[in-house]
C-alpha cells in the first residue's frame, strides 16, 4: 500500500513540477533581468533548509487557510492539508531544485547559434525554444525528471511536517518505514519495505540511462 | 530591391563603420579575418545591435537608430548561410528545409525545385551528422532559400571547406545566385568566389569600407593584385559577343578593335560574355609574333610592373578596352626592358580563356 502511494505521489508530484521546472531553468539560463540571482536562491532554498521548515512553510502557506491554500480550496475544490495531493507538493517542492538544475546545465548546453540559425528562419522566441532549445535538452530534462523523483520517493521530513502520517493517504514509503521501525516487531516488515525502496531506485536509475542513450542518438543523428 | 546598410558600432577596440548599397544580384564583401565581417553579417540579419545608422531593405526599416527601430531577426526576413552551416542535429535533412518553409511559406520557392538544383533530393530522410561538408552546406543553402527571404546572407560558406568539397559546391552556388532577384550579399576572405560569384564588390579592412563597385573596378582601387593566390591572379573581362565561330566553336568577343577568341559557344552575337584570364596565362611580346598557336594578340601599353617577392613580377597591360595582367619571371622583365609606357603584345592561348 505504501509503496503504491509513494509512486503515485512521487510520480505526480515530479510530473506536476515539470512545466515550472523548465519555465524557471530556461528564465536562469537564457534570461537577463533584475532578480535572477534572488530567483535562483529561491528554487535552491528546498536543497538547503531542513525539510521541516520546507513542510512548516508549506503547511503555512498551503493550509485550508494559507495564503495559496485558500485560493486553490475556493476556486478548484484543490486541498492538500492531510491529503496524499499535498504528499505529492511536498515531494514536487522538495525535487525541485534538482530538476530545475539539470534543465538549465542543459539548456546552457544548448548551441546558441542553432538558436540564432531558427530565428533568422523565421521562427519567433517560443518557435526557436519548442522547436530547438527543448528538444536538444531532452537529455537534460529526463535526468532532471529522474534526479527530482528519486529525491520525491525519499522524501520525509517535509511531508510528515505538512500531511502527517496517515496510512492510505499520505504515509509513503519512507513514512511507512519509519513507522515499522517504532513499532515492536516491525523489524522484519520494515526490511522489506527497505529492500522496495532500494529496488526502486535502481529502477529509475537504470531506465533513464536507457533512455538518455536512446534519445542523444535520436538528437544527434 | 535593394538593401542598404549604414552602421556604426564599436566592440571593444575594434570600431566598425561601413555604409553598402546592395541591389539585387550578388555584392561580395571581401575581407581578412578580422575585417569586421562577421559584425556585418549579424548586424543585418539582427544578430547583434549597431551603435548607430540605419539598414533598410526596400521600403522596410530593419534597424534606426534615430527612430529607434531595431526588428528581431525573424521579422527581417533575411535569410542566412553561416559557414558551419548551423544544421538542427535533431532534425532530418528534410525537416530543416521545410524549417523556415513552414514559417512564411507563402513567399518561399517550389521545395521539389530547390532541391531538385541544390542536389540533395537523395539525402532527404539523412541526418545532418551523417552528411559531408558539402552536403551540409547545400542543404543549408536550400533552408534558408525556402525561408522565402528577401535579401539572402552568405557568411563564408565555403571557408570551413577543402579544396575539393569547394569546387563540387561552386556550380551549386553560381545556378542559385545566378539572376537573383533579391539582394544577395556573398562574405568571403577569398578573391577567387568573389569574382565567380559577385557583380559587384565591396572591400572591408579593419572594419572601414576601401573600395565598392563592379568587382574588377573595386579590386583594382583596393590594389589587391597578386593578394595571395599568385596563380589564381588575373582579370575578368566583360565584353560583347562580336562573332561566332561555328566551325571551330569559338566565340570572338569584340574588345576595342580586337577580339579575344574563347572556346566554346558563349552565347549569341551580340550578347555580353564575361571571360576570366589569368595573370600566368598572358605572355608579352615586344615585336607582334608572327606563326604563332597564340589565337589572342593584342597590342597594348604597359601602365605598371610590380616586382613580387621571389623570382615572380606582375605587369599590367592597357590593351584598350580592358586592362589585362600579366605573371612574369623578373628576369623577363630585365631582359625585355619592360616599363610603363613600353608597347607590347598580350598573348593568350585560346584554351586559356575561361568562361568567368
Amino acid at each position: 500500500m505504501a509503496v503504491r502511494l509513494s509512486l503515485v505521489v512521487a510520480s505526480i508530484g515530479t510530473l506536476a513540477s515539470l512545466p515550472f521546472a523548465v519555465v524557471i531553468a530556461f528564465a536562469l539560463a537564457r534570461g537577463k533581468f533584475w532578480g535572477k540571482t534572488l530567483l535562483d536562491g529561491l528554487v535552491h532554498l528546498p536543497l538547503v533548509m531542513p525539510p521541516v521548515v520546507t513542510g512548516y512553510l508549506l503547511l503555512i502557506a498551503f493550509g485550508r487557510q494559507g495564503i495559496f491554500g485558500k485560493p486553490l480550496l475556493d476556486c478548484c475544490g484543490l486541498s492538500f492539508s492531510f491529503k496524499w495531493t499535498g504528499a505529492a507538493l511536498a515531494a514536487g517542492v522538495m525535487g525541485f531544485p534538482l530538476m530545475v538544475r539539470a534543465i538549465r546545465l542543459s539548456i546552457e548546453a544548448v548551441d546558441r547559434r542553432l538558436e540564432q540559425a531558427a530565428s533568422t528562419l523565421g521562427a519567433g522566441r517560443i518557435g526557436v525554444f519548442l522547436a530547438v532549445t527543448l528538444p536538444l535538452s531532452l537529455p537534460g530534462v529526463l535526468a532532471g525528471l529522474v534526479l527530482a523523483f528519486a529525491k520525491a520517493l525519499g522524501e520525509f521530513g517535509a511531508t510528515i511536517t505538512f500531511v502527517s502520517n496517515i496510512p492510505g493517504e499520505t504515509r509513503t514509503l519512507p513514512a511507512a518505514i519509519y513507522t515499522l521501525t517504532q513499532t515492536p516487531g516491525g523489524d522484519e516488515a520494515a526490511g522489506r519495505l527497505v529492500l522496495v525502496a532500494i529496488a526502486l531506485s535502481l529502477a529509475a536509475l537504470v531506465a533513464s540511462e536507457i533512455l538518455a542513450r536512446r534519445l542523444s542518438t535520436r538528437i544527434s543523428g | 530591391m535593394t538593401l542598404s546598410v549604414d552602421i556604426r558600432r564599436n566592440v571593444g577596440d575594434f570600431s566598425l563603420d561601413v555604409a553598402i548599397e546592395a541591389p539585387s544580384g550578388v555584392t561580395a564583401v571581401l575581407g581578412r579575418s578580422g575585417a569586421g565581417k562577421s559584425t556585418l553579417v549579424d548586424a543585418i540579419v539582427g544578430l547583434n545591435r549597431p551603435d548607430d545608422g540605419r539598414i533598410a531593405l526596400d521600403g522596410t526599416t530593419l534597424y534606426d537608430a534615430g527612430r529607434r527601430i531595431n526588428l528581431a531577426p525573424p521579422k527581417r526576413r533575411v535569410g542566412c548561410v553561416f559557414q558551419d552551416s548551423r544544421l538542427f542535429p535533431h532534425l532530418s535533412v528534410k525537416s530543416n528545409l521545410m524549417f523556415g518553409r513552414k514559417r512564411r511559406g507563402a513567399a518561399s520557392p517550389d521545395f521539389d525545385l530547390v532541391v531538385e538544383t541544390l542536389g540533395v533530393s537523395h539525402l532527404l530522410s539523412r541526418r545532418p551528422r551523417s552528411l559531408s561538408g558539402g552536403e551540409r552546406q547545400r542543404v543549408a543553402i536550400g533552408r534558408a532559400l525556402l525561408s522565402g527571404p528577401r535579401a539572402l546572407l552568405f557568411d563564408e560558406p565555403l571557408a570551413a571547406l577543402d579544396s575539393e568539397r569547394k569546387a563540387e559546391i561552386m556550380p551549386f552556388l553560381e545556378t542559385i545566385v545566378a539572376g537573383a532577384e533579391i539582394p544577395v550579399v556573398y562574405v568571403t576572405h577569398a578573391l577567387e568566389e568573389a569574382r565567380r560569384l559577385a557583380e559587384n564588390l565591396v572591400v572591408l579592412d579593419a572594419g572601414r569600407v576601401t573600395a565598392s563597385g563592379p568587382v574588377e573596378a573595386a579590386i583594382a582601387a583596393a590594389g589587391l593584385s597578386s593578394a595571395g593566390d599568385r596563380f589564381l591572379d588575373g582579370v575578368t573581362v566583360e565584353a560583347a559577343i562580336a562573332e561566332i565561330d561555328e566551325r571551330f566553336e569559338l566565340t570572338g568577343l569584340a574588345l576595342g578593335a580586337h577580339r579575344i577568341w574563347a572556346p566554346g559557344v558563349l552565347g549569341a552575337v551580340g550578347d555580353a560574355a564575361r571571360v576570366r584570364l589569368l595573370a600566368r596565362d598572358v605572355a608579352l611580346s615586344l615585336d607582334p609574333p608572327s606563326r604563332t598557336s597564340v589565337r589572342n594578340v593584342l597590342p597594348g601599353v604597359i601602365r605598371g610592373v610590380k616586382r613580387g617577392a621571389g623570382p615572380y613580377a606582375s605587369v599590367t597591360v592597357d590593351v584598350g578596352g580592358a586592362v589585362l595582367k600579366s605573371e612574369l619571371t623578373r628576369r623577363s622583365i630585365d631582359e625585355l626592358g619592360l616599363a610603363p609606357g613600353k608597347v607590347v603584345h598580350a598573348m593568350i592561348k585560346g584554351v586559356a580563356v575561361a568562361r568567368g
